[in-house]
């Protein structure tokens, strides 16, 4: 267990590196992480490394006291009961609607079918995003290379993450919008929150509580 | 095949029901000691009747078809139904009037989360009593009723669903500017409560108060100096746990972030945490206007404890691991 005495839920995945280095400047040593990638539960210094989309699910039950996931997987969860305790600022993308090079077939799909085709790993933030600018959309939930779905015809166009477009540039896709910036964040149980309030103010502001420096993306 | 029942639904047996029927005899027990009279009301109710609470209570989620014309629905809590039955039978009585139950109510539910459709709460509603005196003599109650069933390991955040609205209004924030940041701190959604406050006009001081409030709980809140705005606000919390025996007043967690998002509770406001679960086994607070609605302009205040999760709780302390 580390000096805190909170069990921490850590992403794999692109916001490995960052969450690592967060908890680098928490004096928390995340070598043996950094050097085995199938490990999961490194109990010495009280971490677990999961999907992110699997961080919610585990700070909410109290598997784990605190944990790092993106804002794109709150904001696809918001009947998850945690809390959001800071941005940490890092792992920064942006959250967008992307066709085909060309004319836009999402605009021509609903123009003259009145309706759109939107293949996505975000049903809900997608959907809401369409539903509040008036336009029809229908969801088609795609669990990964959602590229692929505006190039076989699958859907008309997408809804993903994208850090630098280099994946949508290389598939001939097009950004149309953009829906939100998202960075990741601190999220807490809400009974850690009140046991371990010392511990967890501590451990926020050692790995960077940048929510009051700095304005927060989303 | 076997027959099945809807999810979120479970059948109780004997080995469990037994364990439940010690816990609810001990809670009641206490209950009766303090004068607090039990009472059943009809699991089903008019559908008008429930949603009297305003929108802003737990939603009614079960409706029922009754005879043609009737509108029947499962109540999602029980201290509506008490408000009902205060209202049209103890009008003109004596206050402050006491009632304990225990009894299943009912609530939607997200699917595949594992979570229950009907529990089974156990709790009070103290009725017409002043409002400090009634919260402590409410939390009296709690606390003795969960170590008289044999919790040891828990506590109480003590909050009020005043404080931060006027903390806002103090800071010359209209209501209807405040309800985004409400919003927000109902969810404890620390980022979204400063993108709030940025947005409303405020000087660097005043954001940096209404910043830090809802992250400061703990015993040593009520002791810190502060800010004359907030030490004012936090009036109530500090008079109900300075009114507090000592072996109740060692449970409490001052929390000047709570904000109910959902529900009548007007003032002060309970949740009980224990560290075997990752969500509070109890909650409850002061209710100042659910019974005007019925026509009994008086306050209430109460709680209820979730059985099924105090039997986990107390599982988890027999086991004596930490349950996470």
């Amino acid at each position: 267990m580390n000096n805190f005495g909170l069990t921490i839920a850590v992403p794999r995945g692109a916001l490995l590196g960052g969450s690592l280095d967060a908890l680098d400047r928490a004096s928390i040593d995340t070598s043996e992480i950094r050097s085995n990638d199938r490990k999961l539960l490194f109990a010495d210094i009280g971490v677990v490394t999961m999907r992110p989309s699997d961080v919610p699910t585990y700070v909410e039950a109290g598997a784990a006291d605190v944990g790092i996931t993106g804002k794109d997987v709150l904001m696809e969860n918001p009947e998850r009961q945690i809390f959001e305790l800071a941005d940490l600022g890092f792992g920064e993308c942006q959250m967008v609607v992307a066709s085909e090079e060309g004319p836009d077939k999402a605009a021509a799909a609903l123009a003259r079918l009145g309706v759109m085709r939107i293949a996505t790993k975000y049903p809900r933030i997608a959907a809401e995003y369409f539903e509040q600018s008036g336009r029809q959309a229908e969801m088609v939930t795609v669990n990964g290379s959602v590229e692929l779905a505006p190039l076989t015809g699958l859907a008309d166009a997408i809804v993903d993450l994208t850090a630098t477009g280099i994946t949508l540039q290389e598939n001939g896709l097009v950004v149309r919008e953009e829906i939100a910036t998202v960075t990741a964040r601190l999220v807490a149980n809400r009974v850690a929150h009140r046991l371990k309030a010392a511990a967890i103010e501590e451990f926020a502001s050692l790995i960077g509580d940048s929510a009051n420096a700095q304005a927060p993306q989303a | 095949m076997n027959a099945r029942i809807p999810s979120g639904t479970r059948d109780v047996l004997p080995e469990e029901r037994a364990e439940l029927r010690r816990i609810e005899a001990a809670l009641l027990g206490v209950f009766g000691q303090f004068g607090y009279g039990e009472i059943s009301t009809p699991t089903v109710e008019y559908q008008e009747t429930l949603q009297r609470a305003g929108a802003t209570a737990t939603p009614v989620s079960y409706r029922v078809l009754g005879e043609p014309g009737e509108e029947l629905a499962l109540r999602s809590d029980m201290t509506v139904p008490i408000a009902r039955v205060a209202s049209s039978r103890y009008r003109d009585a004596e206050m402050p009037l006491r009632f304990c139950y225990v009894a299943p109510a009912y609530r939607a539910v997200t699917p595949h989360r594992g979570q229950p459709r009907e529990f089974l709460q156990a709790g009070i509603e103290l009725i017409g009593a002043e409002v400090t005196s009634g919260c402590a003599e409410t939390l009296t109650v709690l606390c003795q009723a969960l170590e008289t069933a044999g919790l040891s390991d828990f506590y109480v955040g003590v909050g009020d669903a005043a404080l931060y609205p006027s903390l806002l209004s103090s800071c010359g924030v209209d209501q209807a500017s405040s309800e985004a940041v409400l919003r927000e701190l109902g969810d404890r959604d620390y980022v979204g409560i400063d993108r709030e406050l940025r947005t409303l006009g405020l000087s660097a001081g005043q954001i940096d108060l209404l910043s830090q409030v809802p992250r400061m709980r703990g015993g040593e809140v009520l002791n810190e100096p502060l800010d004359p705005a907030l030490d004012s606000a936090i009036g109530s919390i500090r008079e109900l746990v300075g009114s507090l025996e000592p072996t109740v007043n060692r449970r409490m967690i001052p929390d000047l972030g709570r904000f109910p998002r959902m529900g009548y509770y007007s003032g002060l406001v309970f949740e009980v945490y224990d560290p075997m679960l990752g969500e509070p086994i109890a909650s409850g607070g002061y209710y100042a206007d659910l019974l005007g609605r019925f026509g009994m302009p008086t306050g209430g205040v109460g709680f209820a404890i979730d059985v099924d999760l105090l039997h986990a709780a107390l599982a988890g302390e027999e086991r004596g691991e930490t349950g996470r």
